[in-house]
Parts: structure tokens; sequence; C-alpha cells
């Protein structure tokens, strides 16, 4: 009995895991590197695991939950809030749209997905800060982040697919 | 069934209806437009969340940006190691010429004094400061903010300079009690009075989000010439005047870019300057004006 009660928790714990990562994930985007010109374009981490979770694992991370680590995203990063809730959201929604298509592609094309993806967020975050704040942003920063994001993507990947062989290999 | 398990545990469905999908979605995104609209008609009350928020997780920012300001200290400990000698014929040279403005700064000093008893000067009160460390740096391209490990209970509040070794670095723009975000003066939404110190124009500094914030509102036909200093010129009751900003850079196409005398990679630690001004808003303005000021 009690044995069950416990399989059942560690279960549970482990299915959290996705959504606790992404959270980690925004709180790391935060932390100051020191290195010159790097915090301008620093990649948009937490939008990588909202992409691979959703292609992998939607069931553990919803649209609600991508929805809150947007909007974490928002208050630590000083965006107007909703703006970074919209783009995950819209971020799962679209994968999610492509879901079937993505099953079982080699990682050149989840890649490439990612690639067209982050464009999509990217520009998104732009507008709509500039539709919020009423000025522009500086769009060369904004294409910079997005390569930067876009060039971590494998990095970050790696450790998500290990993560989900092994934690949630029976969740 | 386990798929069924991972429904209820977690809200949407995962392979439901697409029809509750939809719906789901739509109404995630209209809660995240909701927001927005909010956040410009309320500023005070997202403020107080989104500080609510920074100092809930202000203990692991803490934790998690020490590593790596002592990595980055040792690097830089190791590069200047390799650069000493150039540094020491550096630093005799300049030693000299400090010496130079000691002696200068002396004559002054003292014919200051003279001149103010002459003339029952009453100087200001000596700004308080806080010091606190760098603990985040945030919003990537878009926003050009920092996060500092002081707040209210260390007496800091909304509007005060922040100023980090040569100059000004930003104001105070979120305060929760352990931890205040910090508007660089290259953010969007910046804008900084000051003044070119040897010709007294007055202008303002406004960010872009780049890294060289622009002068504008200059009056017209102001002679700017690279490489004069930029003060902050105490208008607005924002800041006291003669806070170093930055310097002027040559400029291509018309408009006047300024090199900051502080570089947002370089913050590790800040001082929080209370000169007692009100700061450059009251409560009420405040919520008036931030459409434009955030």
């Amino acid at each position: 009995m009690k044995s069950i009660f416990w399989q059942r928790m560690d279960m549970v714990a482990r299915s959290l895991t996705p959504f606790l990562l992404t959270l980690v994930l925004v709180v790391l985007g935060q932390v100051p590197l020191h290195i010159p010109g790097f915090a301008e374009i620093a990649p948009i981490l937490p939008l990588m695991a909202v992409y691979h979770w959703t292609i992998y694992r939607p069931d553990l991370l919803p649209a609600s939950a991508v929805f809150f680590a947007g909007l974490l995203q928002d208050a630590l990063s000083g965006m107007p809030f909703g703006v970074n809730a919209a783009v995950f959201v819209s971020v799962h929604m679209a994968v999610m749209s492509q879901q079937v298509f993505f099953q079982g592609k080699s990682f050149l094309i989840i890649w490439l997905g990612f690639s067209m993806v982050a464009a999509g967020a990217v520009t998104m975050i732009w507008a709509l800060n500039a539709m919020v704040f009423a000025a522009f942003s500086s769009v060369e920063a904004a294409f910079i982040q997005y390569l930067v994001t876009v060039g971590m993507f494998p990095l970050l990947a790696v450790l998500l697919v290990r993560w989900q062989r092994t934690i949630l290999a029976q969740v | 069934m386990k798929n069924r398990k991972h429904q209820s545990l977690h809200g949407l469905p995962q392979q439901g209806s697409g029809l509750v999908n939809r719906f789901g979605y739509i109404g995630l995104l209209l809660a995240a437009f909701a927001l927005m609209l909010l956040g410009k008609a309320d500023v005070m009350v997202m403020e107080r969340v989104r500080a609510h928020v920074i100092d809930g997780v202000a203990p692991i920012l803490d934790v998690l940006s020490r590593p790596m300001a002592s990595f980055d200290r040792v690097v830089e400990e190791a590069t200047a190691l390799g650069q000493l000698r150039e540094e020491n014929a550096q630093i005799k040279i300049e030693n000299q010429r400090l010496l130079q403005w000691q002696s200068a700064a002396r004559k002054l000093s003292s014919e200051n004094i003279q001149l103010k008893s002459l003339l029952n000067f009453a100087p200001g009160a000596e700004p308080g400061f806080v010091t606190g460390r760098v603990i985040a740096d945030t919003g990537g391209a878009f926003v050009h903010s920092v996060l500092v490990n002081a707040g209210k209970r260390e007496g800091v509040s909304k509007g005060q300079a922040v100023i980090a070794g040569k100059g000004l670095v930003g104001r105070v723009h979120g305060v929760g009690s352990r931890s205040v975000r910090v508007l660089l003066i290259t953010d969007l939404n910046s804008r900084i009075p000051v003044v070119i110190e040897a010709t007294r124009i007055r202008a303002v500094l406004a960010g872009d989000n780049t890294e060289r914030p622009r002068l504008i509102h200059l009056p017209p036909g102001a002679a700017v010439n690279p490489g004069d200093r930029i003060v902050t010129s105490g208008h607005g009751g924002a800041f006291p005047p003669g806070i170093p900003v930055g310097i002027i850079l040559p400029s291509a196409d018309g408009t006047i870019a300024v090199k900051p005398y502080v570089h947002r990679d370089r913050l590790e630690y800040v001082r929080i300057v209370d000169y007692g001004l009100q700061g450059i808003l009251d409560a009420t303005s405040a919520a008036e004006g931030a459409g434009a000021a955030r």
C-alpha cells in the first residue's frame, strides 16, 4: 500500500519536471554572465524548453503551464505582463498543430523547425513590445538574439533529450 | 489510461477534441492581451506584482549569480597578470597626470572654500547611499534592466539614481522589499535630462535598446563635438546635477550617439544614491506618465 503511494508520488514528481525545468530556465536566463556584449543578445532559454516539451511531451507541459512560465519571464525580464505569456502560448499552439509532423523526425528537422518557430517568437516579442511601449526597439539586437537562441538550441536539446530518456522514461 | 491520468493532472487535454484545445488557446491568449492592457491602464498594480515576484526569486538569483561573479573575477585576474608590465607603465604616466590634477584640485578647493565663505553659501545635504550587488541582467535585447539585491528594507525608493564606478547606471524603477529593478540609461524607455559639460547645452539622453543612447531635444543649431563629456543636468528633479554619464561619439548620420561610462556587462556592485530628491515622478504622476516611463 505504502509503496504504491510512493510510486505514485514519484511519478507525479517526475511528470512535473518538464514544467519545473522550464521555470528554472526562465530564472537561469536572467543570471548575469559578465561577458561583454552578451546581455543584449542572451538566448531565450525557456523558448527552447517550451518547443522541446511541446513536441515530445505536451501532456507534461500543457498550454496553461506555458502561459505561467511566460508570466514569470515577463515579471523577471521587465517586459510588459502578457508579452512572453502570449508568445509562449502561441509557440505551443503552432508546434501542437504540427505535432504529428515532428514525431520521429531527425534532429536537423527539429532544429530547422525551431529556427522557424523562434523567428516567429522573436518577431512577436519585438512587435508586442513596440505596441505596448509605443517605441521601436533595435531590430539588429533582436536579430542577433534570435541567431544566438537558434545556435544554442542543440546544446540544450541534448540535455532535454537525455532528461526525457532517463527521468521521464517510465512516466 | 496513462494519457487520461496526465490529462486530469495537468489541465488541458493532450489529444482531446480540437475544439476544446482551440478554446483553451484563445482563452490564454485573451488573458495575455488583457494583462497587457491592464498593465497600460494600471501601472502601479502591475509593478507591485512584478516587485513581489522578483522579491520571491531574488534569493535564488542571488545565489546563482555568485559563482558567475567569482568565475569572472578569476578570468579577470589571469588576464590582468599577463598585462602587468604595460599596465604599470600606463599607471605611472596616469599617476603623474593625476598628481598635477591633485595640485590643481587642492588650489581650487581652497579657493572654493574662501569664495563660499564670502558668499555665505549653504551647502546641500550629503547624499546617503546603499550598495547592492547585481543579481540579474534581464530583458535581453528588449529591456535593458538589472536586478539589485537591495530594497525597501535598505531604504531604497523609486526614482533614485544608481551609479557605479565612473558614472550613471540608471534609475530605480521598481522596488521590492529586498530587491530593486534598475532601468539602465540604454533602455528604450529611459529619458535622462543631461547637459554637455563644456558648453552647458541641455539635452535629453534617450535610450534605444542599443549600447549607444542618443541625445535628443538639443536646441537648434547647438554645436556638439565628439569627445565632449555628458553629465546629468538636474532638471526635472530626477537626479542631482553633475553625475558623469558618458562622452559624445563622432556621428555619421545626423543623430548624436553617446558612449556611456558604465557598461552593462561590467556591472557587479552598484551604489543606489539618495540625494533627498523626490525622484522623477511622485506617486500620482507616476501612474499617469507611466505609459511613457513604464
